[in-house]
Protein backbone atom coordinates (compact mmCIF):
# COMPACT_ATOMS: atom_id res chain seq x y z
CA UNK A 1 0.00 0.00 0.00
CA UNK A 2 1.20 3.53 -0.68
CA UNK A 3 2.15 5.72 2.27
CA UNK A 4 2.45 9.48 2.15
CA UNK A 5 5.69 9.27 4.12
CA UNK A 6 7.40 8.10 0.93
CA UNK A 7 6.36 11.23 -0.94
CA UNK A 8 5.78 13.82 1.77
CA UNK A 9 5.75 16.76 -0.61
CA UNK A 10 3.58 15.26 -3.28
CA UNK A 11 0.10 14.30 -2.03
CA UNK A 12 -1.94 12.36 -4.59
CA UNK A 13 -4.39 14.25 -6.79
CA UNK A 14 -8.02 14.20 -5.59
CA UNK A 15 -10.09 11.28 -6.85
CA UNK A 16 -12.96 11.91 -9.24
CA UNK A 17 -15.48 10.80 -6.62
CA UNK A 18 -16.14 10.93 -2.94
CA UNK A 19 -17.84 8.43 -0.68
CA UNK A 20 -21.33 9.49 -1.78
CA UNK A 21 -20.75 7.30 -4.83
CA UNK A 22 -20.74 4.30 -2.50
CA UNK A 23 -24.18 5.09 -1.09
CA UNK A 24 -26.12 3.35 -3.85
CA UNK A 25 -24.28 0.04 -4.11
CA UNK A 26 -23.89 -0.25 -0.34
CA UNK A 27 -27.53 0.61 0.38
CA UNK A 28 -28.35 -2.96 -0.67
CA UNK A 29 -26.13 -4.29 2.08
CA UNK A 30 -26.57 -1.85 4.95
CA UNK A 31 -29.88 -0.82 6.49
CA UNK A 32 -28.34 2.49 7.56
CA UNK A 33 -26.94 5.19 5.31
CA UNK A 34 -23.31 4.15 5.00
CA UNK A 35 -22.12 7.62 3.97
CA UNK A 36 -22.78 8.92 7.47
CA UNK A 37 -20.78 6.13 9.11
CA UNK A 38 -17.36 7.02 10.43
CA UNK A 39 -14.65 4.66 9.23
CA UNK A 40 -11.34 4.29 11.01
CA UNK A 41 -8.33 3.54 8.85
CA UNK A 42 -6.39 0.43 9.88
CA UNK A 43 -3.25 1.94 8.41
CA UNK A 44 -2.99 5.46 9.84
CA UNK A 45 -5.80 5.44 12.40
CA UNK A 46 -7.58 8.48 10.93
CA UNK A 47 -11.37 8.54 11.33
CA UNK A 48 -13.49 10.02 8.52
CA UNK A 49 -17.09 9.92 7.37
CA UNK A 50 -17.42 7.48 4.48
CA UNK A 51 -18.72 10.43 2.44
CA UNK A 52 -15.23 11.99 2.64
CA UNK A 53 -13.33 9.00 1.27
CA UNK A 54 -11.52 9.36 -2.01
CA UNK A 55 -13.42 6.96 -4.24
CA UNK A 56 -12.20 5.41 -7.48
CA UNK A 57 -14.43 3.60 -9.93
CA UNK A 58 -17.24 2.63 -10.36
CA UNK A 59 -15.48 0.30 -12.81
CA UNK A 60 -14.12 -2.33 -12.45
CA UNK A 61 -15.21 -1.78 -8.81
CA UNK A 62 -15.61 0.91 -6.15
CA UNK A 63 -12.52 1.58 -4.10
CA UNK A 64 -12.75 3.94 -1.13
CA UNK A 65 -9.42 5.29 0.12
CA UNK A 66 -8.45 7.08 3.28
CA UNK A 67 -8.24 10.86 2.75
CA UNK A 68 -5.23 10.90 5.07
CA UNK A 69 -2.96 8.15 3.77
CA UNK A 70 -4.69 6.78 0.61
CA UNK A 71 -4.87 3.24 1.97
CA UNK A 72 -7.82 1.20 0.71
CA UNK A 73 -10.61 1.11 3.32
CA UNK A 74 -13.59 -0.30 1.42
CA UNK A 75 -13.99 -2.12 -1.88
CA UNK A 76 -17.24 -3.14 -3.60
CA UNK A 77 -17.67 -5.17 -6.80
CA UNK A 78 -20.97 -6.15 -8.46
CA UNK A 79 -20.80 -9.27 -10.61
CA UNK A 80 -23.80 -10.76 -12.42
CA UNK A 81 -24.57 -13.05 -9.49
CA UNK A 82 -22.92 -11.51 -6.44
CA UNK A 83 -21.94 -8.41 -4.52
CA UNK A 84 -18.44 -8.55 -3.10
CA UNK A 85 -17.53 -6.33 -0.17
CA UNK A 86 -14.10 -5.93 1.39
CA UNK A 87 -13.88 -3.99 4.63
CA UNK A 88 -10.38 -5.25 5.50
CA UNK A 89 -8.78 -1.81 5.43
CA UNK A 90 -11.29 -0.43 7.89
CA UNK A 91 -10.50 -1.01 11.55
CA UNK A 92 -14.09 -0.10 12.38
CA UNK A 93 -17.29 1.49 11.10
CA UNK A 94 -19.38 3.55 13.48
CA UNK A 95 -22.91 4.88 13.00
CA UNK A 96 -24.34 7.53 15.37
CA UNK A 97 -26.79 5.95 17.88
CA UNK A 98 -29.83 8.06 16.92
CA UNK A 99 -29.68 6.95 13.28
CA UNK A 100 -29.74 3.30 14.42
CA UNK A 101 -32.64 4.02 16.81
CA UNK A 102 -34.69 5.96 14.27
CA UNK A 103 -34.47 3.08 11.79
CA UNK A 104 -35.75 0.65 14.39
CA UNK A 105 -38.72 2.90 15.19
CA UNK A 106 -39.59 3.64 11.58
CA UNK B 1 8.61 -23.72 2.76
CA UNK B 2 11.46 -23.05 0.34
CA UNK B 3 11.48 -25.41 -2.57
CA UNK B 4 14.62 -26.36 -4.45
CA UNK B 5 14.87 -24.84 -7.91
CA UNK B 6 14.44 -27.10 -10.92
CA UNK B 7 17.35 -28.03 -13.14
CA UNK B 8 18.27 -25.47 -15.79
CA UNK B 9 17.51 -21.76 -15.84
CA UNK B 10 14.21 -20.51 -17.21
CA UNK B 11 15.68 -19.95 -20.67
CA UNK B 12 16.85 -23.56 -20.91
CA UNK B 13 13.37 -24.78 -20.15
CA UNK B 14 11.70 -22.36 -22.61
CA UNK B 15 13.81 -23.35 -25.62
CA UNK B 16 12.17 -25.38 -28.36
CA UNK B 17 14.33 -28.44 -29.02
CA UNK B 18 14.30 -31.10 -31.73
CA UNK B 19 12.86 -34.38 -30.46
CA UNK B 20 13.48 -37.44 -32.65
CA UNK B 21 11.21 -40.48 -32.46
CA UNK B 22 13.40 -43.51 -31.76
CA UNK B 23 10.82 -46.04 -30.62
CA UNK B 24 7.05 -46.48 -30.52
CA UNK B 25 5.12 -49.13 -28.61
CA UNK B 26 1.40 -49.67 -27.99
CA UNK B 27 0.36 -49.18 -24.39
CA UNK B 28 -3.33 -50.11 -24.75
CA UNK B 29 -5.70 -50.39 -27.74
CA UNK B 30 -6.05 -46.59 -27.69
CA UNK B 31 -2.69 -45.34 -26.39
CA UNK B 32 0.88 -45.40 -27.60
CA UNK B 33 4.18 -44.70 -25.86
CA UNK B 34 6.73 -42.68 -27.81
CA UNK B 35 10.40 -42.67 -26.94
CA UNK B 36 12.00 -39.42 -28.08
CA UNK B 37 15.62 -38.36 -28.10
CA UNK B 38 16.15 -34.69 -27.27
CA UNK B 39 19.68 -33.26 -27.66
CA UNK B 40 20.75 -31.28 -24.62
CA UNK B 41 17.72 -32.20 -22.52
CA UNK B 42 18.12 -30.30 -19.20
CA UNK B 43 16.56 -33.10 -17.17
CA UNK B 44 13.18 -33.38 -15.49
CA UNK B 45 11.47 -34.57 -12.32
CA UNK B 46 8.68 -37.18 -12.07
CA UNK B 47 5.34 -35.44 -12.57
CA UNK B 48 6.47 -32.75 -14.98
CA UNK B 49 5.23 -32.38 -18.53
CA UNK B 50 6.45 -31.06 -21.86
CA UNK B 51 4.94 -29.03 -24.70
CA UNK B 52 5.01 -30.64 -28.14
CA UNK B 53 4.61 -28.48 -31.25
CA UNK B 54 3.79 -29.62 -34.79
CA UNK B 55 4.30 -27.31 -37.77
CA UNK B 56 2.45 -27.68 -41.08
CA UNK B 57 4.11 -26.69 -44.40
CA UNK B 58 2.37 -23.27 -44.41
CA UNK B 59 3.59 -22.42 -40.93
CA UNK B 60 0.43 -23.34 -39.04
CA UNK B 61 1.32 -24.79 -35.65
CA UNK B 62 -0.50 -26.91 -33.09
CA UNK B 63 0.86 -27.30 -29.57
CA UNK B 64 -0.20 -29.74 -26.85
CA UNK B 65 1.10 -30.68 -23.41
CA UNK B 66 2.05 -34.25 -22.52
CA UNK B 67 3.18 -35.63 -19.17
CA UNK B 68 6.52 -37.37 -19.14
CA UNK B 69 5.91 -41.05 -18.38
CA UNK B 70 9.34 -42.09 -17.14
CA UNK B 71 11.99 -40.59 -14.87
CA UNK B 72 15.03 -38.76 -16.19
CA UNK B 73 17.20 -40.87 -18.47
CA UNK B 74 19.83 -38.75 -20.19
CA UNK B 75 18.45 -37.31 -23.43
CA UNK B 76 15.48 -39.69 -23.60
CA UNK B 77 11.88 -38.67 -22.95
CA UNK B 78 8.96 -41.09 -22.82
CA UNK B 79 5.47 -39.81 -23.57
CA UNK B 80 2.28 -41.87 -23.56
CA UNK B 81 -0.21 -40.40 -26.01
CA UNK B 82 -3.90 -41.26 -25.70
CA UNK B 83 -5.66 -41.08 -29.07
CA UNK B 84 -8.43 -38.46 -28.80
CA UNK B 85 -11.24 -39.31 -31.30
CA UNK B 86 -11.10 -36.66 -34.05
CA UNK B 87 -8.11 -35.08 -32.35
CA UNK B 88 -5.82 -32.80 -34.30
CA UNK B 89 -2.54 -33.83 -32.71
CA UNK B 90 -2.85 -37.15 -30.86
CA UNK B 91 -3.73 -39.37 -33.86
CA UNK B 92 -0.74 -37.89 -35.71
CA UNK B 93 1.65 -38.54 -32.84
CA UNK B 94 0.23 -41.99 -32.16
CA UNK B 95 0.22 -43.21 -35.76
CA UNK B 96 1.58 -40.64 -38.22
CA UNK B 97 4.98 -39.66 -36.89
CA UNK B 98 7.61 -41.95 -38.43
CA UNK B 99 10.67 -43.35 -36.69
CA UNK B 100 13.54 -40.94 -37.22
CA UNK B 101 11.21 -37.95 -37.76
CA UNK B 102 11.19 -35.03 -35.36
CA UNK B 103 8.82 -32.72 -33.56
CA UNK B 104 9.60 -29.63 -31.50
CA UNK B 105 9.55 -30.12 -27.76
CA UNK B 106 10.00 -27.77 -24.82
CA UNK B 107 10.25 -28.22 -21.08
CA UNK B 108 10.16 -29.48 -18.49
CA UNK B 109 7.09 -27.62 -17.27
CA UNK B 110 5.55 -27.66 -13.80
CA UNK B 111 6.94 -26.99 -10.34
CA UNK B 112 4.33 -28.19 -7.89
CA UNK B 113 3.08 -31.48 -9.32
CA UNK B 114 6.41 -33.23 -8.85
CA UNK B 115 7.69 -35.99 -6.58
CA UNK B 116 11.20 -35.85 -5.23
CA UNK B 117 12.60 -39.02 -3.57
CA UNK B 118 13.74 -36.97 -0.56
CA UNK B 119 10.20 -35.83 0.26
CA UNK B 120 9.03 -37.28 3.59
CA UNK B 121 6.12 -39.64 4.02
CA UNK B 122 3.97 -42.08 2.11
CA UNK B 123 2.58 -41.20 -1.33
CA UNK B 124 -0.99 -41.74 -2.51
CA UNK B 125 -1.48 -41.56 -6.28
CA UNK B 126 -4.99 -41.29 -7.73
CA UNK B 127 -5.34 -41.52 -11.51
CA UNK B 128 -8.32 -41.08 -13.82
CA UNK B 129 -7.75 -42.70 -17.21
CA UNK B 130 -4.66 -41.23 -18.89
CA UNK B 131 -4.02 -39.22 -15.71
CA UNK B 132 -1.92 -42.25 -14.85
CA UNK B 133 0.92 -41.05 -17.09
CA UNK B 134 2.67 -38.55 -14.77
CA UNK B 135 1.97 -40.78 -11.78
CA UNK B 136 3.68 -43.65 -13.62
CA UNK B 137 6.80 -41.51 -13.79
CA UNK B 138 6.66 -41.19 -10.01
CA UNK B 139 6.03 -44.93 -9.54
CA UNK B 140 8.92 -45.81 -11.83
CA UNK B 141 11.21 -43.42 -9.98
CA UNK B 142 10.22 -44.97 -6.66
CA UNK B 143 10.81 -48.46 -7.98
CA UNK B 144 14.47 -47.69 -8.59
CA UNK B 145 14.96 -45.38 -5.58
CA UNK B 146 13.15 -47.66 -3.11
CA UNK B 147 11.95 -46.46 0.27
CA UNK B 148 8.60 -44.70 0.68
CA UNK B 149 5.28 -46.49 0.75
CA UNK B 150 3.32 -45.86 -2.46
CA UNK B 151 -0.30 -46.59 -3.22
CA UNK B 152 -1.85 -46.13 -6.65
CA UNK B 153 -5.61 -46.04 -7.10
CA UNK B 154 -6.33 -46.02 -10.82
CA UNK B 155 -9.80 -45.43 -12.23
CA UNK B 156 -10.50 -46.75 -15.75
CA UNK B 157 -13.66 -47.46 -17.72
CA UNK B 158 -12.87 -51.07 -18.60
CA UNK B 159 -9.94 -53.51 -18.37
CA UNK B 160 -8.91 -52.67 -21.95
CA UNK B 161 -8.25 -49.06 -20.94
CA UNK B 162 -5.55 -49.87 -18.40
CA UNK B 163 -2.18 -48.40 -19.39
CA UNK B 164 1.07 -50.18 -18.48
CA UNK B 165 -0.94 -53.27 -17.51
CA UNK B 166 1.92 -55.74 -17.23
CA UNK B 167 4.20 -53.28 -15.50
CA UNK B 168 1.52 -52.43 -12.93
CA UNK B 169 1.05 -56.12 -12.24
CA UNK B 170 4.80 -56.50 -11.65
CA UNK B 171 4.91 -53.37 -9.46
CA UNK B 172 2.14 -54.64 -7.21
CA UNK B 173 4.54 -57.39 -6.12
CA UNK B 174 7.17 -54.86 -4.97
CA UNK B 175 7.27 -54.47 -1.16
CA UNK B 176 5.88 -51.07 -0.14
CA UNK B 177 3.87 -50.61 -3.36
CA UNK B 178 0.11 -51.16 -3.58
CA UNK B 179 -1.83 -51.00 -6.84
CA UNK B 180 -5.63 -50.82 -6.92
CA UNK B 181 -7.60 -50.71 -10.15
CA UNK B 182 -11.14 -49.34 -10.09
CA UNK B 183 -13.33 -50.13 -13.11
CA UNK B 184 -16.17 -47.69 -13.64
CA UNK B 185 -18.11 -49.23 -16.58
CA UNK B 186 -16.98 -52.82 -17.02
CA UNK B 187 -15.12 -54.89 -14.45
CA UNK B 188 -13.10 -58.03 -15.24
CA UNK B 189 -14.93 -61.32 -14.78
CA UNK B 190 -14.70 -62.49 -11.17
CA UNK B 191 -13.53 -59.12 -9.85
CA UNK B 192 -14.66 -58.70 -6.21
CA UNK B 193 -15.36 -55.00 -6.86
CA UNK B 194 -18.30 -54.48 -9.25
CA UNK B 195 -18.06 -51.75 -11.88
CA UNK B 196 -18.87 -48.28 -10.54
CA UNK B 197 -17.53 -44.80 -9.85
CA UNK B 198 -14.56 -44.34 -7.54
CA UNK B 199 -15.82 -43.78 -3.99
CA UNK B 200 -14.29 -42.79 -0.67
CA UNK B 201 -13.94 -46.43 0.39
CA UNK B 202 -11.81 -47.13 -2.69
CA UNK B 203 -9.41 -44.40 -1.61
CA UNK B 204 -8.91 -45.45 1.97
CA UNK B 205 -7.15 -48.65 3.03
CA UNK B 206 -5.30 -49.85 6.16
CA UNK B 207 -2.31 -47.57 6.58
CA UNK B 208 -3.62 -45.09 4.00
CA UNK B 209 -5.84 -42.72 5.92
CA UNK B 210 -5.45 -39.05 6.66
CA UNK B 211 -3.68 -39.95 9.92
CA UNK B 212 -0.70 -41.30 8.03
CA UNK B 213 -0.50 -37.96 6.23
CA UNK B 214 0.35 -39.14 2.72
CA UNK B 215 1.19 -36.65 0.01
CA UNK B 216 -1.60 -37.14 -2.51
CA UNK B 217 -1.19 -36.66 -6.24
CA UNK B 218 -4.40 -36.63 -8.28
CA UNK B 219 -4.38 -36.50 -12.08
CA UNK B 220 -7.03 -36.91 -14.76
CA UNK B 221 -9.92 -35.04 -16.37
CA UNK B 222 -10.95 -31.87 -14.54
CA UNK B 223 -14.24 -33.26 -13.16
CA UNK B 224 -12.50 -36.36 -11.85
CA UNK B 225 -9.72 -34.40 -10.17
CA UNK B 226 -12.12 -32.02 -8.46
CA UNK B 227 -14.35 -34.76 -7.06
CA UNK B 228 -11.37 -36.81 -5.83
CA UNK B 229 -9.80 -33.75 -4.20
CA UNK B 230 -13.14 -33.06 -2.46
CA UNK B 231 -13.32 -36.70 -1.30
CA UNK B 232 -9.79 -36.55 0.09
CA UNK B 233 -10.52 -33.35 1.99
CA UNK B 234 -13.80 -34.80 3.29
CA UNK B 235 -11.96 -37.84 4.63
CA UNK B 236 -9.55 -35.62 6.52
CA UNK B 237 -6.56 -35.13 4.26
CA UNK B 238 -5.15 -31.61 4.53
CA UNK B 239 -5.61 -29.48 1.44
CA UNK B 240 -1.89 -28.72 1.55
CA UNK B 241 -1.12 -32.43 1.12
CA UNK B 242 -3.13 -32.72 -2.07
CA UNK B 243 -1.49 -31.87 -5.39
CA UNK B 244 -3.55 -31.93 -8.54
CA UNK B 245 -3.04 -31.86 -12.29
CA UNK B 246 -6.06 -31.43 -14.53
CA UNK B 247 -6.22 -32.61 -18.13
CA UNK B 248 -8.51 -30.14 -19.77
CA UNK B 249 -8.36 -27.85 -22.79
CA UNK B 250 -4.82 -26.48 -23.07
CA UNK B 251 -4.53 -23.57 -20.69
CA UNK B 252 -6.42 -22.87 -17.47
CA UNK C 1 9.72 -19.90 -39.27
CA UNK C 2 9.81 -23.18 -37.40
CA UNK C 3 10.88 -26.29 -39.24
CA UNK C 4 8.08 -28.37 -40.71
CA UNK C 5 6.82 -31.58 -39.05
CA UNK C 6 6.80 -34.15 -41.84
CA UNK C 7 3.29 -35.43 -42.56
CA UNK C 8 1.39 -32.91 -40.37
CA UNK C 9 -1.40 -30.86 -41.97
CA UNK C 10 -3.43 -29.69 -38.99
CA UNK C 11 -6.97 -28.43 -38.76
CA UNK C 12 -7.66 -24.79 -39.53
CA UNK C 13 -10.03 -22.47 -37.72
CA UNK C 14 -12.15 -20.03 -39.67
CA UNK C 15 -10.84 -16.45 -39.66
CA UNK C 16 -11.64 -15.16 -36.19
CA UNK C 17 -13.45 -11.99 -35.45
CA UNK C 18 -11.03 -9.71 -33.65
CA UNK C 19 -13.52 -8.79 -30.94
CA UNK C 20 -13.96 -11.28 -28.13
CA UNK C 21 -17.55 -12.04 -27.05
CA UNK C 22 -19.30 -9.20 -25.27
CA UNK C 23 -16.80 -6.52 -26.32
CA UNK C 24 -17.33 -3.33 -28.36
CA UNK C 25 -14.80 -1.17 -30.16
CA UNK C 26 -13.78 2.15 -28.67
CA UNK C 27 -12.05 5.05 -30.37
CA UNK C 28 -10.57 6.58 -27.25
CA UNK C 29 -8.48 5.03 -24.49
CA UNK C 30 -10.50 5.01 -21.25
CA UNK C 31 -8.64 5.36 -17.97
CA UNK C 32 -9.82 3.18 -15.11
CA UNK C 33 -8.05 3.10 -11.82
CA UNK C 34 -8.23 1.75 -8.31
CA UNK C 35 -6.28 4.61 -6.86
CA UNK C 36 -4.34 7.80 -7.44
CA UNK C 37 -1.62 7.90 -10.08
CA UNK C 38 1.55 7.23 -8.13
CA UNK C 39 4.30 9.77 -8.78
CA UNK C 40 7.50 7.89 -9.69
CA UNK C 41 10.76 9.49 -10.81
CA UNK C 42 13.05 7.65 -13.20
CA UNK C 43 15.81 8.17 -10.61
CA UNK C 44 13.84 6.29 -7.96
CA UNK C 45 12.26 3.72 -10.28
CA UNK C 46 13.28 0.12 -9.79
CA UNK C 47 11.87 -3.12 -11.16
CA UNK C 48 12.45 -6.30 -9.17
CA UNK C 49 11.88 -9.98 -9.84
CA UNK C 50 11.83 -12.13 -6.71
CA UNK C 51 11.99 -15.90 -6.88
CA UNK C 52 10.39 -18.21 -4.35
CA UNK C 53 13.68 -18.78 -2.55
CA UNK C 54 14.24 -15.07 -2.02
CA UNK C 55 16.68 -14.35 -4.86
CA UNK C 56 16.09 -10.83 -6.22
CA UNK C 57 16.96 -9.50 -9.64
CA UNK C 58 16.65 -5.72 -10.03
CA UNK C 59 16.81 -3.17 -12.84
CA UNK C 60 17.13 0.58 -12.55
CA UNK C 61 15.51 2.74 -15.23
CA UNK C 62 18.83 3.06 -17.05
CA UNK C 63 19.35 -0.69 -16.90
CA UNK C 64 15.88 -1.26 -18.34
CA UNK C 65 16.58 1.19 -21.15
CA UNK C 66 19.79 -0.67 -21.97
CA UNK C 67 17.92 -3.93 -22.62
CA UNK C 68 16.75 -4.83 -26.14
CA UNK C 69 13.27 -3.37 -26.65
CA UNK C 70 10.54 -4.26 -29.13
CA UNK C 71 7.77 -2.34 -30.84
CA UNK C 72 4.55 -4.35 -30.90
CA UNK C 73 1.02 -3.78 -32.21
CA UNK C 74 -1.64 -5.58 -30.22
CA UNK C 75 -5.37 -5.60 -29.50
CA UNK C 76 -6.40 -4.91 -25.90
CA UNK C 77 -9.62 -5.92 -24.17
CA UNK C 78 -10.95 -4.43 -20.95
CA UNK C 79 -13.26 -6.41 -18.69
CA UNK C 80 -15.61 -3.42 -18.71
CA UNK C 81 -16.28 -4.38 -22.34
CA UNK C 82 -14.30 -1.93 -24.43
CA UNK C 83 -11.66 -3.16 -26.84
CA UNK C 84 -9.04 -1.24 -28.72
CA UNK C 85 -7.41 -2.73 -31.81
CA UNK C 86 -3.93 -2.21 -33.21
CA UNK C 87 -2.51 -0.37 -30.22
CA UNK C 88 1.21 0.35 -30.54
CA UNK C 89 3.57 -0.17 -27.67
CA UNK C 90 7.28 -0.25 -27.03
CA UNK C 91 8.80 -2.31 -24.25
CA UNK C 92 11.13 -5.01 -23.05
CA UNK C 93 9.90 -8.58 -23.37
CA UNK C 94 9.46 -10.56 -20.16
CA UNK C 95 11.44 -13.31 -21.91
CA UNK C 96 14.44 -10.95 -21.83
CA UNK C 97 13.92 -9.98 -18.19
CA UNK C 98 13.41 -13.55 -16.97
CA UNK C 99 16.14 -15.14 -19.07
CA UNK C 100 18.53 -15.83 -16.19
CA UNK C 101 15.91 -16.44 -13.52
CA UNK C 102 15.92 -19.89 -11.92
CA UNK C 103 12.57 -20.87 -10.53
CA UNK C 104 10.23 -23.81 -9.89
CA UNK C 105 7.25 -21.49 -9.54
CA UNK C 106 4.19 -21.75 -11.78
CA UNK C 107 2.58 -18.40 -10.93
CA UNK C 108 3.44 -14.75 -10.53
CA UNK C 109 2.03 -11.87 -8.51
CA UNK C 110 2.66 -8.55 -10.22
CA UNK C 111 3.10 -5.59 -7.88
CA UNK C 112 2.57 -1.93 -8.77
CA UNK C 113 3.59 1.36 -7.26
CA UNK C 114 0.54 2.38 -5.23
CA UNK C 115 -0.17 -1.16 -4.00
CA UNK C 116 -2.13 -2.75 -6.85
CA UNK C 117 -1.53 -6.44 -7.48
CA UNK C 118 -2.64 -9.01 -10.03
CA UNK C 119 -1.88 -12.74 -10.39
CA UNK C 120 -1.10 -14.76 -13.50
CA UNK C 121 0.39 -18.14 -14.47
CA UNK C 122 4.11 -17.73 -15.24
CA UNK C 123 3.45 -19.39 -18.63
CA UNK C 124 1.27 -16.43 -19.58
CA UNK C 125 4.01 -13.83 -19.36
CA UNK C 126 6.56 -15.83 -21.38
CA UNK C 127 7.01 -16.73 -25.05
CA UNK C 128 6.41 -13.29 -26.47
CA UNK C 129 3.15 -12.83 -24.57
CA UNK C 130 4.15 -9.97 -22.24
CA UNK C 131 6.28 -6.84 -21.98
CA UNK C 132 7.30 -4.16 -19.52
CA UNK C 133 6.04 -1.34 -21.73
CA UNK C 134 7.30 2.23 -21.51
CA UNK C 135 6.11 3.62 -24.83
CA UNK C 136 2.59 3.95 -26.22
CA UNK C 137 1.51 5.26 -29.62
CA UNK C 138 4.97 6.55 -30.44
CA UNK C 139 5.43 8.52 -27.19
CA UNK C 140 6.49 7.92 -23.62
CA UNK C 141 3.78 6.09 -21.70
CA UNK C 142 1.87 8.75 -19.76
CA UNK C 143 1.37 8.39 -16.00
CA UNK C 144 -2.43 8.06 -16.30
CA UNK C 145 -1.94 5.04 -18.57
CA UNK C 146 0.64 3.48 -16.30
CA UNK C 147 3.87 5.33 -16.99
CA UNK C 148 6.84 5.23 -16.48
CA UNK C 149 6.26 1.53 -17.22
CA UNK C 150 3.43 -0.95 -17.06
CA UNK C 151 3.02 -4.64 -17.66
CA UNK C 152 1.43 -5.42 -21.04
CA UNK C 153 -0.27 -8.84 -21.38
CA UNK C 154 -2.71 -8.37 -24.27
CA UNK C 155 -4.06 -11.92 -24.48
CA UNK C 156 -5.79 -11.49 -21.10
CA UNK C 157 -8.28 -8.87 -19.91
CA UNK C 158 -6.48 -5.60 -19.44
CA UNK C 159 -6.70 -5.51 -15.63
CA UNK C 160 -3.86 -8.06 -15.77
CA UNK C 161 -1.67 -5.46 -17.53
CA UNK C 162 -0.72 -3.81 -14.26
CA UNK C 163 0.03 -0.12 -14.48
CA UNK C 164 3.06 1.40 -12.72
CA UNK C 165 4.72 -2.00 -12.55
CA UNK C 166 7.23 -2.33 -9.75
CA UNK C 167 7.90 -6.01 -9.15
CA UNK C 168 7.18 -9.57 -10.18
CA UNK C 169 6.96 -12.13 -7.42
CA UNK C 170 7.28 -15.78 -8.43
CA UNK C 171 4.86 -18.00 -6.50
CA UNK C 172 4.61 -21.80 -6.37
CA UNK C 173 0.85 -21.58 -5.87
CA UNK C 174 -1.75 -19.21 -7.25
CA UNK C 175 -3.00 -16.43 -4.99
CA UNK C 176 -5.56 -13.74 -5.92
CA UNK C 177 -4.50 -10.16 -6.50
CA UNK C 178 -6.41 -6.92 -5.96
CA UNK C 179 -9.43 -7.49 -8.22
CA UNK C 180 -9.28 -11.29 -8.10
CA UNK C 181 -9.90 -11.08 -4.34
CA UNK C 182 -13.11 -9.18 -5.06
CA UNK C 183 -14.75 -11.42 -7.63
CA UNK C 184 -12.75 -11.06 -10.82
CA UNK C 185 -11.46 -14.19 -12.54
CA UNK C 186 -8.07 -15.64 -11.61
CA UNK C 187 -7.10 -16.16 -15.28
CA UNK C 188 -9.15 -13.73 -17.39
CA UNK C 189 -9.25 -15.06 -20.99
CA UNK C 190 -11.42 -12.64 -23.01
CA UNK C 191 -12.11 -15.32 -25.65
CA UNK C 192 -13.76 -17.51 -23.02
CA UNK C 193 -15.31 -14.45 -21.35
CA UNK C 194 -13.64 -15.19 -18.02
CA UNK C 195 -14.57 -11.91 -16.36
CA UNK C 196 -15.63 -13.10 -12.90
CA UNK C 197 -14.79 -15.94 -10.50
CA UNK C 198 -16.70 -19.02 -11.58
CA UNK C 199 -16.99 -18.02 -15.25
Amino acid sequence: MSHPQQHPHRPGPPADWDGNLMAGPLSELFALDVTTAVVRCRGCGAANEVARLRVYGPEPGLVGRCPGCDDVLLRVVRTPDAIWLDLGGAASLRWPAESAGSEAQA
Amino acid sequence: MARAALPGGLSARRTWREARLVERRPESPTAVTLLLEVDGWPGHLPGQHVDVRLTAPDGYTATRSYSVAAPQDGDRIELTVQRVPDGEVSPFLADGLALGDSVRLRGPVGGWFVWRPDQPGPVLLVAGGSGLVPLMSMLRARATAGGKAFRLVCSVRSPADVLYRDELAALSAVPGVEIQLVHTREAPAGDPRPAGRLLAEDLSAPGWTATEGPTCYVCGPTGFVESIADLLVLTGHGADRIRTERFGPSGP
Amino acid sequence: MDFVTRGFEGRRRGSDDRLPPGQYLTGDFPVLSAGPTPPVDHDEWELWVATEDGTRHTWSWDELMALPAESVTVDIHCVTSWSKLDTEWRGVSLDTLLEDVETAADFVMVHSYGGYTTNLPLEDILDGKAWVAFGYDGDDLTPEHGGPARLLVPHLYFWKSAKWVRGIELMPDDSPGFWEQLGYHDYGDPWREQRYQGD
